[in-house]
C-alpha cells in the first residue's frame, strides 16, 4: 500500500506552521525512520497517515485515497497508529480485552480476532499477562501493550511514534523483532525515533526533517553519514558512524558488523 | 557530608507481596551528581520516589528502613515540607503537567505560588529557570500545545525553578533529541556544581559517561554495583542485567576477542574509543 504525500502544509489553530510543504512517497513494504529535533513537525506529520489531521493545503493518499475524503475510522483499517504515550490508547480492563478491541471495531468474525490476537500478544511476548491490568504493567510492557493494540488490527501501515522512550537494551531488542517480523510480513513500518543507533541497526531507509521541512531522505548510511546537515536538525550520527569517522574510514558504518569488518582490513592493510 | 542517606530500605506497594526495594542503602555526598542505572522493573522509579518522600507518604505500602535527606527523616515529616528540600521530575512529564495553567511561563510559576514566594521574585525565578533549559521562547504556549520533548524540558523546568537542595530526575530526557540531551546534561551539571545534589535515573550511557561523578546500578531491588562511570558501565554483570552498555563498549569488546584491542580497559566514550582503536589502525 503506498503512501504519497504531496506539497503538504498544516498550521495549528494557534497559527504554528508545523508543517511547510512535505513531499514524499514511501512504497509498499518499507521500513522508514522518521528523525529530527523535538517540534521538528514527525509526530504531525504521520497524524497525517491516518487522518487524525487534515492538510491544511496539499494532498496525502494512502494506497490511493485521499485522506480527506475518508473517516479516521476507515482509514484504521490501513494505516495503524501507536502513540508516543502508551497512557493515551489504553482503557480496558486487561491486556486481552485492550488487544481485542481494535479486530473487536473491524467487526471481523470471531475466530479471526482470537487469531490476531494471539498473534500480536506472542509477538509481543506479552502472552503470560493477558489476564493483567494494562495499568498494573511497569511503563516498559505497557508500551508493549500499545503496540500489541495496534499490530492486532493486521493493517498494512504501521506507525510507532518514539517506541524506545525510557526502555532498556532488552526491551529495545522485543521491539527490534517486532518490526523485524512485520518486514518479514510485507507491512511498511514507519518509525519515528529520538534513538539514532536504533534507527541505524533497523531500518533502511531515514527521512530527517527540520522546522517542518524534509531537509535528507535517503539509504540510512548516506542519511546518516552526513554529520553536518544533521546537527542543524539536532541529530548525532550513530555512535559508530562517529567513530569510524573519527578513525579515517573511508565508507559510512552504521553498525558492529560493518564497524568490525572495516576495522580488520584497515587493520591488514597496516601489517602488509 | 551525606546530604541524602538511606538506610536499609524494604519497601512493598500496597496490596503486593514482594517488596519492589530490597534492602537499599545509599548515601550521597553534598553536590555530588549520581545516575542510577539498571534495567526496567529493576527498582529505579520506586528508589526515586522514595528519596523524594512519595513513597511512602503519596503511594503509602510497607516501609522499613530510614531515608534522611539534611538530617532529617521522612517518616517524620510531611510531604509538603519535603518537597523544599527535594524536587522529583516525573518520568512521563505528562502526568507531571499540572492542568491547571495556560501558559507554560504559568505552569513553572506554580510551585512557587503554592510556597508564597513574592511576585518580583517568582518572576525573575521563572525567567532565569527558562534560560537554564533553553525554552525562553515557550513561555507563552499552553503546556498541553508543546512536543513530548518541550513538555519535559517544561516539566524539568518547573523543578529546578524550586532550586531544591536535592534534585531527583526520572530520565529527564528520554523524549529529547540528541543534542537536547546534551543541553540538558550540561544545564544539570551546572546546577551539581553550584552545590545542588543531584540523583538522576538515565539509560544514555555515554552522557552519564561524561557528567556523572558515581554510578549505581540495580537490579531486582538491589544493589549490584557501584563505583566510578568506568568501573561500573563497562561491567559485564551490568551488561548480563540487561542495562543496554555503549556501543563503543560492546564494539571493543568484540574486537578485544578478535586481536583487534589492545588495552585492558573497554571504552564507554567517543574519545576512549578514537584513543585505543587508532592505535589498532595506526597509520
Amino acid at each position: 500500500m503506498k503512501i504519497e504525500i504531496r506539497d503538504l502544509h498544516f498550521s495549528y489553530p494557534t497559527g504554528v506552521e508545523a508543517l511547510q510543504g512535505i513531499t514524499l512517497t514511501i512504497e509498499s513494504g518499507e521500513q522508514v525512520a522518521i528523525v529530527g529535533q523535538n517540534g521538528a513537525g514527525k509526530t504531525t506529520l504521520v497524524k497525517h497517515l491516518n487522518a487524525l489531521l487534515l492538510p491544511t493545503s496539499g494532498e496525502v493518499r494512502i494506497g490511493g485515497w485521499d485522506t480527506k475524503s475518508q473517516s479516521v475510522a476507515k482509514l484504521a483499517r490501513r494505516v495503524g497508529y501507536v502513540f508516543q504515550n502508551p497512557d493515551e490508547q489504553l482503557f480496558s480492563k486487561n491486556v486481552e480485552a485492550e488487544v481485542a478491541f481494535g479486530p473487536n471495531n473491524l467487526k471481523l468474525d470471531k475466530e479471526q480476532v482470537q487469531r490476531l490476537v494471539e498473534d500480536a500478544l506472542t509477538m509481543t511476548e506479552l502472552s503470560d499477562k493477558r489476564e493483567t491490568n494494562p495499568y498494573d504493567l511497569s511503563p516498559t510492557w505497557r508500551k508493549m501493550v500499545a503496540l500489541a493494540s495496534v499490530i492486532s488490527m493486521d493493517t498494512d501501515i504501521v506507525v510507532f511514534d518514539e517506541p524506545t522512550t525510557g526502555q532498556d537494551a532488552m526491551s529495545i531488542a522485543r521491539i527490534a523483532n517486532v518490526i523485524k517480523t512485520l518486514r518479514q510480513r510485507g507491512k511498511t513500518v514507519i518509525t519515528i525515533t529520538h534513538d539514532i543507533d536504533f534507527c541505524a541497526e533497523n531500518f533502511e531507509r531515514v527521512i530527517a526533517l527540520s522546522q517542518g521541512k524534509v531537509l535528507l531522505d535517503g539509504k540510512t548510511n548516506d542519511v546518516l553519514g552526513q554529520d553536518e546537515i544533521l546537527a542543524t536538525t539536532y541529530v548525532d550520527p550513530p555512535q559508530l558512524t562517529r567513530l569510524g569517522k573519527r578513525l579515517g574510514f573511508k565508507n559510512t558504518v552504521r553498525n558492529q558488523e560493518e564497524f568490525l569488518t572495516v576495522l580488520k582490513k584497515e587493520k591488514s592493510t597496516y601489517l602488509s | 557530608m551525606a546530604v541524602v542517606n538511606l538506610h536499609n530500605i524494604i519497601y512493598k506497594y500496597p496490596l503486593t507481596n514482594t517488596p519492589v526495594l530490597k534492602n537499599i542503602n545509599l548515601q550521597v555526598e553534598d553536590g555530588e551528581f549520581v545516575a542510577i542505572v539498571g534495567p526496567n522493573g529493576a527498582g529505579k522509579s520506586t528508589l526515586c520516589y522514595t528519596i523524594a518522600g512519595f513513597v511512602p507518604h503519596f503511594f503509602k505500602g510497607e516501609m522499613t528502613g530510614t531515608v534522611e535527606v539534611l538530617g532529617i527523616e521522612s517518616q517524620n515529616s510531611s510531604l509538603h515540607e519535603w518537597v523544599l528540600n527535594v524536587g522529583l521530575a516525573f518520568q512521563n512529564p505528562f502526568n507531571q503537567i499540572s492542568g491547571a495553567k495556560y501558559t507554560v511561563f504559568e505552569e513553572i510559576a506554580f510551585g512557587l505560588e503554592n510556597i508564597g514566594i513574592p511576585r518580583d521574585e517568582m518572576i525573575s525565578r521563572v525567567e532565569e529557570a527558562m534560560k537554564l533549559t533553553g525554552i525562553s521562547d515557550l513561555a507563552d504556549r499552553s503546556p498541553y500545545s508543546l512536543s513530548g520533548g518541550q513538555q519535559q524540558r517544561v516539566a524539568l523546568t518547573s523543578i529546578l525553578v524550586m532550586q531544591p537542595k536535592v534534585l531527583v530526575l526520572d530520565e529527564p530526557t528520554s523524549q529529547m533529541d540528541p543534542i537536547g540531551t546534551r543541553e540538558v546534561f550540561v544545564a544539570i551539571h551546572k546546577m551539581a556544581e553550584q552545590g545542588m545534589t543531584v540523583i538522576m535515573v538515565e539509560h544514555k550511557v555515554e552522557w552519564i559517561a561524561h557528567f556523572v561523578d558515581r554510578v549505581i546500578a540495580l537490579k531486582d531491588g538491589q544493589v549490584i554495583l557501584e563505583g566510578t562511570p568506568d568501573e561500573v558501565l563497562t561491567s559485564s554483570l551490568l551488561e548480563e542485567s540487561g542495562f543496554g552498555i555503549s556501543r563503543y563498549t560492546s564494539v571493543a569488546r568484540k574486537a578485544q576477542q578478535m586481536g583487534l584491542w589492545h588495552s585492558d580497559s573497554l571504552p564507554i566514550t567517543l574519545e576512549e574509543a578514537v584513543d585505543g582503536f587508532s592505535k589498532v589502525v595506526a597509520k
